[in-house]
């Protein structure tokens, strides 16, 4: 078979499939039962979100005040959160996205997932800004209702809004290219169920596919619709954390009104996203015996962007450094001279190890090759990254202009049980979708089985 | 002439693809192809138009980007204007800056679902919908070309035979 590509390029796709045997491997754990692992994941992670949401019950019952948050740190925990999801939310459609249109074939054995995680980081990050409204039930004053329903008109001016409009452009977005990605692929596991002899799982899916025939009149508008979501999902990714980063540096807070946020904020989302997409994948690709698909090319792809994001996001942190030095205005040196050396020392450090100095690591190619070096830079890289934004807001304001008002955060079992409750939410519709829905884009990995496969590729 | 529809199956879409340009050029029209995924190179050659969602993509960002403006104008310079900081907003122009970003997002929100939602109807693809790809194993491993025989001037034995002659692995035929 006439191969396509550069012989000295390594097949993507190992293991001498054709192309039934990538429908069989992608919908076998569709079709087959639950190993007593997924159900012992599976287990934790729902005890752990119903944790997280009786956390969120008593902060909506009892009041905000049950958070560690107080008059001079007012923004702590909850917004922290909310940047570390939103930012683990930026990968997936990095990937499907920005990565179509540079045409990296390596995407398609990951996008499906990367764009699942993208889809339900979003979800925890949002539950954040919903819960530090206070009542709830008021959430819908965010829109832009007339004034007679108790606030003025929202304001425009203001960065929290474009949040609001962001966000929920950038979820719904996200949803709609996930999904229609996803169609073609619903109608082979109804088509397979068919063939198994299946007629409610064979219902079921094609509820979902709404359809689907694979028609060439239908392959030719789903082609263009996914390059025309493409182009339009790149800048929006991009604007969405430039927004966020908005959130502070259009703000007086020393150590927050800086104009390198957005960039450097963007750069941070992606290097956090890529690092949960790889812990996620590791793990998955041994669960669901992916190995054939997700081979060590491309966690080696993925660890180059880590690398460059991760220098990008170094580099930002010195340049804010010099940058408050040079400016001459004592109220930044003194901010980034607390956060280095004040009482918040641990997590300033902890940052710059996890983010500046351990992605270093993948210049090495034995390290950017291996599973477990990359699994466990991936782990420091989210810790890391964490401690970013809480660096970033905790210590930018636990010093307020009045020493006297100068104060510490601590969180209470509140905060800490609505963060891992978080990660319950995540973790269980992760592993709900991996049982019902193909983890990998079995249409767009056929179209280059022949080009990238090993069986077809000399 | 009697409706018959006949499928030609193949298990390689580039048999397929020389298959379909061999009958095309002998004057057969295929009405349709099905497979599991986009094969490069069918559109020319069984007469698929080139698609003019992108065009609709553009008009849906133009009409989101006329709302956002349209409705920031009436709401923080027409109806109620505020002095927020000082920022002047006596007139939209000034307030401009401000509005960037809800403009950006309200432009893509209606592109993308305006194509979204323009896609499905175009398809006709919702819930409920009956898929009509004639044979199961073509969302797997499989490529199926339908052609009717109320189209062509040709007999339905001699498409069959020129289906089997370009590789077609398994051929039926169906009253229309």
């Amino acid at each position: 078979m006439a191969s396509h590509e550069a012989h000295i390029r390594e097949p993507l796709i190992i293991g001498k499939k054709d192309y039934h045997q990538v429908t069989e491997d992608i919908t076998y754990p569709i079709a087959g039962k639950a190993n007593k692992y997924w159900w012992m994941a599976f287990t934790v992670s729902f005890i752990t979100m119903c944790w997280g949401v009786g956390c969120l019950a008593y902060t909506v019952g009892t009041g905000i005040g049950v958070w560690g948050s107080n008059k001079t740190v007012g923004w702590a925990w909850d917004i922290t959160n909310f940047v570390w999801w939103i930012g683990i939310g930026h990968a997936g459609t990095l990937i499907s996205a920005v990565l179509l249109l540079f045409r990296q074939k390596w995407r398609m054995s990951i996008n499906r997932s990367a764009e699942a995680m993208t889809i339900f980081a979003v979800i925890c990050a949002a539950l954040f800004p919903v819960f530090h409204m206070g009542r709830v039930w008021l959430a819908y004053w965010v829109l832009p209702l007339p004034n007679q329903f108790g606030s003025l008109w929202v304001n425009f001016n203001s960065p929290l809004l474009w949040d609001v409009f962001a966000i929920s452009t950038y979820f719904t977005v996200s949803l709609v290219f996930w999904y229609l990605g996803l169609v073609p692929d619903f109608a082979t596991v109804r088509d397979k169920f068919a063939r198994m002899g299946k007629p409610l799982q064979q219902k079921i899916y094609n509820i979902l596919s709404f359809g689907w025939s694979g028609n060439a009149r239908a392959w030719h508008r789903f082609e263009e619709l996914s390059l025309v979501l493409a182009g339009l999902s790149t800048p929006l990714v991009l604007s969405v954390h430039t927004i966020v980063s908005m959130d502070f540096a259009t703000s007086v807070i020393p150590g927050w009104h800086t104009t390198i946020f957005p960039p450097y904020f963007v750069a941070g989302a992606i290097f956090s996203g890529f690092a949960m997409v790889l812990t996620l994948m590791l793990i998955a690709r041994k669960t669901l015996n992916l190995e054939d698909y997700i081979t060590v090319n491309h966690v080696e792809s993925m660890n180059k962007i880590i690398i460059l994001t991760g220098s990008i996001v170094g580099v930002a942190y010195l340049t804010e450094l010099f940058i408050s030095w040079y400016s001459g205005v004592e109220y930044e040196q003194y901010a980034f001279l607390n956060r280095a050396s004040g009482p918040y020392w641990w997590a300033y450090w902890s940052m710059m190890t996890c983010n500046v100095i351990t992605p270093q690591l993948f210049w090495i190619k034995k390290v950017r090759r291996s599973f477990v070096a990359t699994f466990i830079i991936s782990i420091f890289v989210n810790i890391g990254m964490w401690f970013e934004r809480f660096v970033i807001i905790v210590t930018s304001l636990h010093r307020d202009y009045l020493p006297s008002s100068w104060v510490m955060f601590h969180p209470t079992f509140v905060d800490i049980g609505i963060f891992v409750g978080t990660l319950g939410i995540f973790f269980t519709l992760f592993l709900l979708f991996c049982r019902t829905f193909p983890v990998i884009a079995m249409a767009e990995l056929k179209s280059i089985l022949k080009s990238s496969g090993d069986k077809y590729k000399k | 002439m009697s409706k018959k529809v006949i499928y030609g199956m193949f298990d390689d879409e580039e048999i397929l693809l020389k298959s379909a340009k061999d009958m095309v050029s002998k004057g057969v029209r295929i009405k349709d192809v099905f497979s599991p995924f986009p094969i490069h190179g069918i559109d020319p050659v069984i007469g698929v138009p080139r698609t003019r969602l992108a065009m609709g993509a553009f008009v849906y960002g133009a009409t989101g980007l006329s709302l956002a403006w349209l409705m920031m104008g009436y709401m923080l310079i027409f109806d109620w204007p505020m002095d927020i900081g000082g920022k002047p907003s006596q007139f939209f122009y000034m307030n401009l800056p401000a509005f960037v970003p809800v403009s950006f997002e309200m432009t893509v929100f209606f592109a993308a679902h305006g194509m979204a939602l323009t896609y499905l109807i175009v398809n006709r693809l919702y819930p409920g919908q009956q898929p009509h790809n004639p044979d199961n194993r073509t969302t797997d491993d499989k490529f199926m070309v339908q052609i009717n025989t109320d189209e062509n001037k040709k007999t339905a034995e001699e498409i069959k035979s020129m289906l089997s002659s370009t590789g077609a692995i398994e051929i039926t035929e169906k009253e229309a």
